[in-house]
């Protein structure tokens, strides 16, 4: 503490710089400081050198020798090698997955209920090891997968769970039926999350799953593994291979495969599309997006400001409806760039397992070179960037939140989906020119309008061409609620009623 | 006919194209023979070429905006207009599926009656499918939280190309479902039996239905398919009538065309000839060309 406080400027001095007009970094630190708080990466539990694929119920060897290994992004430290899955791995899941399809489908709705409430009960008994497991995989902060990955994943069960013995209700025509067995491949974005949201929706409707976590991020899947044996979960239910993009594409080939769902990006989710034409499997996509966040001149500037952080700074930005395209009213630019300056300046990057850290690491090196690559193409297209002073750890994957202003609906940074914690800030001068330009991508996931006027908020989401609208508000996620994108950010819905649509024969 | 009377010669009907509201000739000059079942000569229709395809989408993507911007009340009064008017020409469409289709005038009539009744029946769906697939949900948090459907925008129809009573009823049940929830479609008609389609033009041109909300196209489905399957401004595609025109491989073939652009597909029934368009159309249609759009705000004071 007192090596913190010798640093320090008086709150005050803190205080008139952050008045300052042109935003300069402010570094929080003494009196108002944080004090390290780490969690205990010993809290994560036993992480086992090598993983194999979890199939039938038990954990298996590859056929194959190949492995690849998960590190943790913040420390470039190896976690585990893992299985990269074979032809005859995916083969062996599929057919666990189609024995356990017999029994599960014609198990009562009110019985697998009981399984998914007791993996969302699990879940939670287990949450703070999931948690920091995930934040080390993954390189997310401690405070998010604490606060929202984890509470959302048992959220998701417990949702899920209750539709299992009502589906006749659901607005599908009577008894419908599952469509067998589910072929899921999820991204690295949210790896835990992202298998609640595909395998709860596919259990309560009577199919048995094989689902490929991502590659850099597979081990809070193969951790679920166990709460599915301690859930009692009949063998073959739930089959987990571990891979790269080779054991997606045969997962997803499979010929006694019944239903794919993907959530991933656009190019591969095309490339799936393209390799299910023809075949009975009923797909699901949920892909990139390239989210307009219009902010009118009459917001509530300090909660649009941290709409605006959320929306792109929430989990490094590797957010498929992060808020990445910022469309302000021209005539309260300045004052919004000011006040966001300001406030990114005080965002702590860091140690994601610091309980203090707003931003984590970014998931790899590959997904670093890519975030580099678009932001060089930001400014060598001419638009100003700007970083607030932070220091970056030495070892790791880490980027500076970044906004670029003076951004062209031509430029690279405004069309394509970085991925990352950058901000592309547009301007506009009229509602029907904010709508003009948030429509102009092939994107279609999600939106933010910002304004205290209720039909304005009404005209603007009518328009907009995107699944999920948030307005005065971001990046809000809950179960019993649709999410999904219009044009090419895919088809189907997931959560919600409308979620169940994906997984039952109508 | 005796020879000492002179008999009078028939004004034979002209088929044209149905697009944009207008009734243009296709873009190539040409036509094609339309035969009964029996082989006898019945018209010529005109023979639709990939640029007419590419005219009727534009047309069609420009009528979007105004008719997915009308009230449902209204879209639902348009609709029951097209039964009107396809009511007061029941004798002419009769005639014209018996011929197709090579049934008899009274299985034919039934059928007409029954398109007609289909259209009754999505009228009255306008208004009601926001209710059934849309509504609020119950998010965990201060939030007022309301999901929409919204049309999906151009959709590219093969229309059924067999099975009894595809002509028109069966064109008829994949049309109106579409454009009552306020998507346009481009249309590739039954390409041995198009007249009813281009008939149907007609009907829809004398109701209230904009131009441009529906176009009808007839000529080589191998042509027309895969210029709406391709194209970058339609998107959706209903290929319900892929099958049975050049075999199972022309439908994955479209859908693989549409998923360059990630389209969303309605995929033909495997057996098109079993498929009975007498049956109740159920609700299946109307969701398929529909997007849900989830609008949160907080709440609070």
């Amino acid at each position: 503490m007192a090596k913190n406080t010798k640093k320090t400027a008086a709150p005050a001095a803190a205080q008139a710089a952050a008045a300052a007009p042109a935003a300069q970094a402010v570094k929080p630190a003494g009196l108002f400081g944080y004090a390290p708080a780490p969690e205990s990466p010993a809290a994560a539990g036993d992480i086992a050198t090598s993983y194999g694929h979890f199939i039938g119920g038990e954990f298996v060897d590859s056929s194959g020798s190949e492995a690849l290994k998960t590190v943790n992004p913040a420390t470039e430290q190896v976690l585990a090698e893992f299985a990269q899955g074979t032809d005859e791995d995916v083969d062996r899941a599929v057919a666990a997955a189609r024995r356990a399809f017999t029994d599960w489908s014609a198990l009562p709705g009110s019985e697998r209920a009981k399984y998914l409430f007791r993996i969302a009960r699990i879940v939670q008994e287990r949450s703070r090891e999931l948690a920091v497991l995930e934040s080390m995989d993954n390189g997310k902060p401690i405070r998010e997968t604490r606060d929202f990955d984890i509470p959302t994943v048992a959220a998701w069960f417990f949702y899920y769970a209750g539709w299992a013995d009502k589906l006749d209700y659901a607005g599908f025509g009577p008894n419908p039926k599952p469509l067998g067995v589910a072929g899921q491949v999820i991204p690295w974005n949210f790896p835990l999350m992202m298998l609640a949201w595909k395998i709860a929706p596919a259990l309560a409707t009577g199919n048995t799953v094989v689902l490929k976590p991502a590659e850099t991020t597979p081990l809070t899947a193969l951790r679920f593994a166990e709460i599915c044996r301690q859930a009692g979960l009949p063998k073959g239910v739930v089959n987990i291979v571990t891979g790269d993009g080779r054991t997606g594409a045969a997962l997803t080939a499979h010929p006694d495969v019944n239903k794919v769902a993907f959530t991933g990006s656009t190019p591969v989710g095309r490339a799936i599309a393209r390799q299910l034409a023809g075949s009975r499997k009923k797909l699901s996509l949920e892909l990139g997006g390239k989210a307009a966040n219009i902010v009118f001149d009459d917001a509530p500037i300090d909660q649009a400001v941290e709409g605006i952080v959320n929306g792109i700074f929430f989990n490094q930005g590797h957010v498929c409806c992060a808020g990445s395209r910022l469309l302000v009213q021209e005539s309260i630019q300045d004052e919004l760039l000011d006040a966001l300056k300001h406030r990114m300046a005080t965002l702590r990057v860091g140690d994601p397992l610091d309980k203090n850290t707003d931003i984590g690491a970014i998931n790899s090196a590959a997904q670093l070179a890519r975030i580099t690559e678009l932001t060089d193409a930001g400014e060598a297209e001419g638009a100003d960037r700007w970083s607030p002073e932070c220091e970056l750890p030495g070892t790791g994957f880490w980027f500076k939140p970044t906004i670029f202003t003076g951004v062209s609906q031509a430029h690279r940074i405004a069309q394509e989906e970085i991925f990352g914690p950058v901000l592309s800030v547009l301007t506009f001068r009229t509602p029907a020119e904010a709508v003009e330009k948030a429509n102009n991508t092939p994107f279609g996931l999600s939106a933010g309008v910002w304004t205290e006027k209720g039909s304005r908020i009404l005209w603007t989401a009518n328009r907009l061409k995107a699944g999920v609208v948030w307005a005065n508000t971001f990046n809000k996620f809950d179960p019993t609620s649709p999410f999904g994108g219009y044009k090419e950010s895919g088809y189907g819905r997931e959560g919600g009623r409308h979620g169940l649509e994906a997984y039952l024969d109508v | 006919m005796s020879e000492t009377t002179i008999a009078r010669l028939d004004v034979l009907k002209t088929y044209k194209l149905y697009v944009g509201g207008k009734f243009p000739r296709s873009e190539s000059g040409r036509v094609y023979e339309v035969t009964d079942s029996k082989g006898e000569w019945l018209a010529n229709a005109p023979l639709g070429t990939r640029k007419d395809a590419r005219d009727a989408v534009l047309a069609a993507r420009a009528a979007v905006k105004g008719w997915a911007g009308t009230t449902a009340y209204n879209r639902g009064q348009v609709l029951y207009r097209v039964a009107e008017m396809l009511q007061g020409r029941r004798e002419q469409f009769a005639a014209e599926v018996a011929l197709s289709e090579g049934i008899g005038p009274k299985k034919a009539a039934a059928l007409v009656d029954t398109a007609i009744d289909r259209w009754v029946w999505y009228a009255g769906w306008t208004d009601k499918v926001a209710q059934i697939a849309g509504g609020a949900n119950p998010v965990a948090g201060p939030y007022f939280n309301l999901s929409t459907p919204e049309p999906t925008g151009v959709v590219g129809i093969v229309a059924p190309q067999a099975g009894y009573g595809h002509s028109l009823l069966g064109l008829v049940s994949v049309v109106a479902p579409a454009i009552a929830t306020g998507n346009t479609v481009v249309v590739a008609a039954a390409a041995d039996a198009p007249l009813p389609a281009l008939s149907l033009g007609e009907v829809l041109a004398t109701s209230d239905v904009p131009g441009g909300v529906v176009n009808l196209i007839s000529g080589r489905t191998a042509d027309i398919a895969p210029t709406l399957a391709s194209h970058q401004d339609v998107n959706a595609v209903d290929l319900t009538g892929a099958i049975a025109d050049e075999g199972p491989g022309a439908a994955a073939a479209l859908e693989a065309l549409a998923a360059d652009t990630l389209k969303r597909v309605i995929r033909p029934e495997l057996d098109p000839f079993a498929q009975d368009w007498t049956n109740a159309p159920g609700t299946d249609r109307l969701l398929s060309f529909l997007e849900t759009k989830t609008v949160w705000h907080p709440m609070g004071i």
